[in-house]
């Protein structure tokens, strides 16, 4: 019992720092992705000094986060004559903890075996085996959509409470547009579930090790291309970036919802935004990109197309599965940044249209080729 | 808040209760984080469709005009270049010319042809800085930042030769300041080079983006009965299909002698304004080149001792140019009286300068026929109908300078 305890205990704070370390770097990536794009420098000034020494720590101003973080702690906590006190205060935490909750049901490595990971303690951990997620639920996608959903509630009650037309006017924006783009992003999904028969998220990164059409890897994002896409898009929306950043245009309502915040409250959303970055890459890497594995690879080791089998040491696997997963979440986060620095916004109307009229459609119909090819292989191989 | 204690607000909008139940007025700016310049816009929202829009500029007034009234004719050159400070050069050459023809003095062929090359240059820098804030305002930071790197260094260049980045006091009456230092004109080779490289790259991100078109296309349409009625020049009159262009109807300068088109659009509406400034920036750098072939050698400033400054050698050592130069400083050249106007076509439209003079070394009067100003009389129009973040990049294609608007 206390063995369980001692490794959820470390998966917790393991995703915990991944996701904290994600939100403060991204800060800065973003910028400084920002500045290659367009032919600049991009930030690359705050360091950390070694105390007592001249030795300044630069390395390309990474500690750009911290410094952010530093600011954000300190400056003035500005509180508007807002008339529902509570929520303006519980508003920015509404938007950022159910962020984190998300994670929890993620698979970020393959199958954790203390016994063979720490041969002192082999003992005491006797065969136990944990799958390397905090919460392995069994509606691991609907736990996902859940706690997505709720961040609406944040950004409705930050506008709501602000008592500012411009914070009210973003308010009205993040509603209609998340709950939109929440629906296209469940039906894109359900093709996955259908292919896979389960919303187990560990489970669909197992079934993803195979082999499709005797040459490709049987990730989501070959099984259901155009999914994949929608996806991506309607989560992009979902986090509210350009090209959806309506909710906070900062051209038209200075900040949105979050206008009448200041200082860490501030902060809050906005590192909410940065790891839901890194969320929305976690759930693609899961759903669509083999999750912690490399391609054609599964606990054991790899079974490349023509059935050859190469069988690796139980620590390389854990380690590359652990790796594996950061990098291809950091590559997602870098593709949503290029996408944000690649184009303009959309209109409020426009952004529903796109929605339901475009996305919705296409998820369904998406939804409806997936049922039936997926009927007729099944009828075949019974 | 108890209300007695409120000072009444000055502005008046032209509304201050809704027609209807369900909308609700807000007031954009004047310290807006987006609008150009500080400008008040009310507005009366159904939801994000603005029902009414009422604009009211006048926050940057610093009484240009009657300043001007109690200074002499040179020493306004400074003050006028505060009006359209986007391209300051083509209000100091505008401004230079209309006095130096009530004064009957003609250039040297070095200076027109240095005058045109340099309005030209402002031109193209305005037109960057005005593209690239309406494509800033849609969210496209990428290309806004393409731009205005490509602004800088015109900046910084136009700073080698007149010492400042952007009120540049270069213009002189009767000539220029100085002439151009050594290695100038290869420079601008260079930038113009660049400017293909970026502008291409514009082009090719914004052009033909979907979400570019739909923000833009029918957004902000004035047809050009309308643009004629409210006076529109410039950019804004040519984006509706009008071909009136001051530099091929009445010209001035050494525009005659020029190979150039006049760009126009279809419909007016904001994606006819970015490009037709885009391709007016490419005209721009086509009469660039053909003028860096053309110029011709010889002074800059006439010799002229009733506008131009004598040597600073001669000053120092004869009595009658020192006394000259006295003059000159001190009561300004002496301008017949009688009165003019004088229209250049600036990079938002019809610039012009109506002097009078009495005679002496001040004006009797200034008065600048603006175009930002007299874009501001129809501008409600570009709004009205549209959503609430239709505004901003309208606003931004009219390319609203405060300078020169509320003057």
């Amino acid at each position: 019992m206390i063995q369980d305890l001692v490794v959820y205990a470390v998966f917790i704070g393991y995703a915990i720092g991944v996701l904290m370390t994600f939100g403060l770097v991204l800060t800065w990536v973003e910028r400084k992705q920002a500045a290659v794009m367009s032919d600049r420098i991009g930030a690359n000034r705050a360091y950390l000094r070694i105390p007592f020494t001249n030795v300044k720590l630069v390395w390309w101003g990474l500690f750009h986060g911290l410094a952010d973080g530093i600011k954000m702690i300190l400056k003035e906590d500005f509180k508007p004559r807002t008339y529902d006190w509570y929520a303006y205060a519980v508003a920015p935490w509404v938007a950022f903890t159910p962020v984190l909750l998300v994670f929890a049901v993620i698979p970020f490595g393959g199958t954790l075996e203390p016994a063979r990971l720490i041969p002192p303690l082999a003992d005491w951990f006797g065969d136990r085996t944990y799958p390397m997620q905090i919460a392995r639920l069994d509606a691991g996608l609907l736990i996902v959509f859940a706690f997505g959903g709720m961040t609406i509630i944040g950004a409705m009650l930050a506008g709501w409470s602000s008592s500012n037309k411009f914070s009210l006017l973003g308010a009205l924006r993040a509603g209609s547009q998340m709950i939109s783009y929440e629906l296209v992003m469940g039906l894109t999904v359900l093709g996955l579930v259908l292919i896979y028969g389960t919303v187990d998220l560990g489970d669909i990164v197992k079934q993803q090790s195979g082999i499709i059409l005797g040459i490709l890897p049987a990730w989501g994002v070959f099984l259901q291309p155009f999914a994949a896409t929608l996806f991506m898009a309607a989560a992009i929306a979902e986090n509210k970036r350009i090209p959806f950043d309506l909710p906070e245009a900062e051209s038209e309502l200075i900040a949105g919802y979050f206008t009448e915040y200041s200082a860490m409250k501030m902060g809050l959303f906005m590192f909410a935004e940065f790891i839901e970055i890194a969320i929305i890459g976690a759930l693609f890497t899961t759903l669509f990109l083999g999750g912690y594995n490399l391609p054609f690879m599964n606990d054991a080791g790899f079974v490349f197309p023509g059935n050859h089998v190469v069988e690796l040491p139980y620590v390389l696997v854990f380690v590359i599965q652990l790796v594996t997963f950061l990098v291809k979440v950091f590559l997602m986060c870098s593709f949503q940044i290029l996408v944000r620095w690649s184009l303009p916004r959309f209109r409020y109307d426009q952004v529903l249209r796109f929605a339901w009229k475009f996305m919705l459609p296409l998820a369904l119909a998406n939804l409806t080729v997936t049922a039936v090819a997926v009927w007729l292989l099944r009828s075949v191989n019974a | 808040m108890n209300a007695p204690d409120r000072i009444a607000n000055p502005v008046r909008p032209a509304f201050d209760t809704t027609l209807r139940e369900d909308s609700v007025i807000v007031s954009i700016g004047p310290s807006h984080p987006a609008t150009h310049g500080t400008i008040q816009i009310f507005t009366e929202l159904d939801g994000e469709k603005v029902v009414r829009a009422d604009l009211h500029c006048g926050y940057l007034h610093r009484g240009f005009e009657k300043e001007c009234e109690d200074h002499t004719w040179h020493n306004l050159i400074p003050y006028v270049d505060r009006l359209n400070y986007c391209s300051a050069l083509i209000n100091d050459f505008a401004y230079c010319d209309a006095v130096e023809q009530m004064m009957g003095v003609a250039i040297t062929p070095r200076c027109k042809y240095l005058r045109t090359l340099l309005a030209e240059y402002s031109r193209l820098a305005d037109h960057l800085t005005c593209v690239a804030a309406s494509l800033m305002e849609l969210g496209a930071m990428t290309a806004f930042l393409y731009l205005v790197m490509l602004r800088d260094w015109i900046y910084e260049h136009l700073a080698d030769l007149t010492g400042a980045r952007v009120t540049y006091t270069y213009g002189r009456i009767g000539g220029l300041a100085r002439d151009l230092p050594d290695g100038w004109l290869a420079r601008l080779d260079e930038i113009l080079v660049k400017y293909e490289e970026f502008i291409g790259r514009v082009h090719g991100l914004m052009d033909r983006n979907r979400i570019f078109i739909e923000r833009t296309r029918d957004v902000g349409v004035i047809t050009a009965a309308d643009a004629i009625d409210w006076g529109y020049s410039g950019p804004m009159l040519r984006s509706t299909g009008v071909a009136r262009d001051l530099r091929k109807d009445t010209p001035y300068l050494a525009y005659a002698e020029l190979d150039f088109e006049v760009p126009v659009g279809i419909k007016g509406d904001n994606y006819d304004r970015y490009y037709v400034r885009m391709r007016e920036m490419d005209e721009s750098v086509h009469m660039i080149r053909q003028l860096m072939a053309m110029l011709p050698d010889g002074p800059v400033s006439v010799d002229d001792r009733r506008c131009t400054l004598p040597e600073k050698r001669l000053v120092y050592t004869e009595i009658e140019s020192l006394i000259n130069h006295f003059k000159l400083i001190m009561e300004g050249p002496q301008v017949p009286a009688g009165e003019i106007y004088v229209a250049h076509e600036s990079a938002n439209g019809e610039l012009g300068f109506y002097l009078v003079s009495t005679g002496g070394g001040t004006p009797w009067k200034v008065h600048v026929r603006a175009p930002s100003f007299v874009h501001m009389g129809g501008a409600h129009k570009m709004l009205e109908g549209y959503q609430l973040a239709d505004i901003i990049p309208t606003f931004g294609s009219i390319n609203m300078i405060g300078g020169e608007c509320d003057r």
